[in-house]
């Protein structure tokens, strides 16, 4: 039993963690696909962006969570993230609109957004050092809750965290409140409606500035949630963005690119995937090794991958995808 | 899309040959840069930061013929650099008998011959329904049979390279010279772009980004963590140089002769390429490129070229990758970072002209000047406002601003690739297209 709740604190509960924040972070990429038809390689950024504007948030007033009964980095959240999305419409009217007006090739705005990736990250470095910082801050420290199991062989608890409980609630509020808004809002009509067609949408009087504006505010309020719920669940890193950014794209490829249902579906697949990959199965066949014959002997290490190519294991899904069905599981764009 | 390409054709119909004014100027004012670079920072520092940009100079006609002449995007420029280093690296450095004197190539040789016959074993599995086995089981064999197969192989592998790690170090090189080592590296780096292509190039090109991006983190986490291959993050130095070393010679004219070398490859690699770019090759890569359904209506085999395109460039950046671990002297693939092996190539490209070939040498060179000196200069401004902030304001200077200050190369790079794209997106240097009439 001991072994099963290793399982689960190990794979269960980690996978499903970083799954949500894949799935947060996917969200975002394929709504920016799908209205402005190319791949945003600086949204890992805004991500680090928004868990650096709650950092130094809550640098600047500690007191509030407690006040409030609250972590005061998730106080801080709700602001963190209007912050995030002034960025994303700031860096999309600066850098991004100018391009699109020319009317250039999608590969063009996917290089403009590298350099808008490069700076941000040079200005990231630039404020917030390069070392790892702790959200939490003196005076506050991490609830973690232990369950115990109420079987006779379990003597472990289930380990959850706090950070890790109100990720979970909050993936929830998101996946429903998108689902809310894109099917019972006009504007979230319109938004699909431009994803699917962008000339008919305009032709049908629909402003496509205003839906590309709305977007990057969806897009950067979710990635400034995703980048401070991983910044919790660990530490704040400002060279976070390149370890997100494979994952991501291979959660919104997995799902079919500018599919928001499919972005969290993939999000979770590439997420419980790297955790498996990486889990030790030894562990689990150890209860049971005795029903094995005398000449197999079961290696200490039996993970399909070391811990160290963790990295690897969103591009073999995205491989794999795309040699097996190039449009994601849900159908999307080939992109 | 349709603005731009009507504008393209307005400056590009068939011009008379004029006095080539611009690249006058341009490279003038290079020589000007470097002279002053020259003059600051001394000789042997600024002959290096000549030598090193005549190895990213290789890197950049790698990627502009890729970029510029099929408009396929390299993301991954890193990974095919670390290959040609590593390549290097293996091939150049001596000979360690502490591995090839006991039993341990043997046993590495026969745990390698398992993974060959459990991958035909697979392959086998796979065509079980030849002979009647139904196609869905077929399937389900051939997965379990992959990941059984798997496991009992990696558990082999970790067995015998923690015996070399903890007896020899690392299996050490085979003592070639090091240009040998150059070739091996593009043949590398080729094999793998023949890999990666043959799966992506038929996708649109953002695709092609990710999967590069991916594949070059890939082969920087294989070399940072096969210890028992490349002595990983403990770096493997020194490498030796094809020509005489700084020992021998003294840094400025040891330096001098690499340069030399250097810069005979780009003017061979320069000459093929004009060449090709002249040829009818060239101009069915340009038809392709500019509209590829006529093409293909023409008859041409487009997925076949455009392979063709990816591995070469890729083997120019496995050379280039080569050079460059050569002349550092020192293999650590911790030091391959995307910032500096891909994105910088890819400033010095777009900035230099994509296509052109002369261009994206400008653009190599310029670009690296740039970067070097991007960094003294903001060390410069930042001690300066952190002097006024605590004269005027009495503010604390953070500790670290040296390191703060490489940061600034980061912004610099990317702000380079925002600003060429929206005032100068066919680089300062833009291809000439000629129309034969």
């Amino acid at each position: 039993m001991n072994e099963l709740v290793f399982f689960f604190n190990n794979v269960i509960v980690a996978g499903s963690v970083t799954g949500s924040i894949y799935a947060i972070g996917a969200i975002g990429v394929t709504l920016v696909f799908s209205i402005m038809r190319f791949a945003h390689f600086a949204h890992a950024d805004m991500m680090t962006f928004g868990a650096f504007m709650v950092l130094l948030l809550t640098m600047a007033f500690p007191g509030v969570g407690a006040a409030v009964g609250l972590p005061t980095p998730i106080v801080m959240l709700p602001l963190a993230m209007v912050l995030t999305a002034l960025l994303a419409v700031g860096v999309d009217k600066a850098f991004y609109k100018p391009l699109r007006a020319h009317g250039v090739k999608p590969i063009v705005m996917v290089i403009a957004s590298l350099g808008v990736t490069l700076m941000l990250q040079g200005l990231i470095r630039l404020f917030a050092g390069t070392g790892a910082q702790n959200l939490y801050l003196a005076g506050e420290r991490k609830e973690i809750y232990r369950l115990e199991m109420p079987f006779e062989l379990a003597t472990r608890p289930i380990i959850v965290t706090e950070p890790q409980i109100i990720l979970f609630l909050l993936t929830i509020v998101c996946v429903v409140g998108l689902h809310l808004f894109l099917n019972r809002t006009r504007l979230g009509k319109a938004m699909r409606a431009m994803s699917d067609n962008p000339d008919l949408a305009r032709a049908s009087g629909i402003n496509t500035n205003h839906i590309v504006a709305v977007t990057w505010v969806i897009a950067g309020g979710l990635a400034a949630i995703a980048g401070t719920l991983l910044s919790l669940d660990v530490t704040f890193k400002p060279d976070l963005s390149f370890f997100l950014l494979l994952p991501i794209f291979a959660a919104a490829i997995v799902g079919g690119v500018g599919h928001p249902y499919g972005a969290i579906a993939g999000g979770f697949v590439v997420g419980f995937a790297e955790t498996l990959a990486v889990f030790n199965w030894t562990v689990l066949l150890r209860p049971i090794a005795h029903l094995f014959p005398e000449w197999v002997e079961i290696p200490r290490n039996l993970a399909f991958v070391g811990t160290e190519y963790k990295i690897v294991v969103p591009f073999f899904i995205l491989v794999a995808i795309l040699v097996w069905r190039p449009t994601g599981i849900f159908k999307g764009k080939v992109i | 899309m349709n603005a731009q390409r009507t504008e393209r054709r307005e400056d590009t119909v068939a011009a008379p040959s004029r006095f080539p004014l611009r690249e006058v100027i341009l490279f003038g004012a290079l020589l000007v840069a470097v002279l002053g670079v020259y003059a600051i920072m001394g000789t042997a520092y600024s002959t290096r930061m000549l030598v090193e940009a005549s190895c990213y100079a290789i890197l950049a006609l790698g990627l502009t013929i890729q970029w510029g002449y099929a408009g396929q995007f390299n993301a991954g420029v890193m990974g095919f650099v670390a290959l040609g280093a590593f390549a290097t690296m293996f091939l150049s450095v001596p000979v360690n008998d502490a591995f090839w004197g006991t039993e341990l190539p043997g046993e590495l040789g026969r745990v390698l011959l398992y993974g060959a016959a459990a991958a035909m074993l697979v392959y086998g599995a796979t065509k079980l329904d030849r002979i009647g086995v139904p196609k869905k089981l077929r399937t389900l064999i051939a997965i379990v049979l992959a990941v059984v197969l798997y496991l009992v192989v990696i558990s082999m592998l970790r067995g015998v390279t923690g015996e070399i790690q903890s007896r020899a170090g690392f299996i050490g090189g085979l003592g070639l010279p090091a240009w040998s080592g150059w070739i091996v590296g593009g043949a590398l780096a080729g094999a793998i772009g023949y890999f990666i292509g043959h799966i992506c190039l038929g996708l649109r090109s953002d695709y092609l980004a990710i999967a590069t991006l991916g594949i070059a983190e890939i082969i920087k986490a294989f070399l940072k963590n096969s210890d028992w291959l490349t002595r990983g993050t403990a770096t493997v130095s020194p490498l030796p140089w094809p020509t005489p070393g700084p020992s021998e010679l003294g840094f400025t004219l040891a330096r001098a002769l690499y340069l030399s070398v250097t810069a005979a490859m780009i003017a061979v690699i320069f000459f093929l390429l004009h060449r090709a770019y002249h040829a009818p090759w060239g101009r069915m890569i340009r038809a392709i490129r500019d509209n590829e359904i006529s093409a293909s209506a023409m008859g041409k085999d487009i997925n076949k070229r455009r392979l063709e395109i990816f591995v070469l460039g890729c083997i120019l950046m496995g050379i280039g990758g080569g050079a460059l671990a050569s002349f550092n002297s020192i293999f650590d693939p911790n030091g391959f970072l995307p910032l500096n092996h891909t994105f910088l190539v890819l400033v010095m490209v777009i900035l230099g002209g994509p296509g052109n070939n002369l261009g994206t040498i400008f653009g190599a060179v310029a670009v690296y000047i740039i970067w070097l000196m991007s960094e003294p200069l903001a060390l410069f401004v930042m001690h300066g406002a952190a002097a006024i902030g605590e004269g005027w304001f009495g503010w604390e200077p953070p500790g670290n601003l040296d390191s703060r200050a490489l940061q600034a190369r980061v912004f610099v790079i990317g702000l380079l690739i925002t600003l060429v794209l929206r005032f100068a997106p066919q680089g300062l240097l833009p291809e000439k297209v000629k129309h034969h009439g």
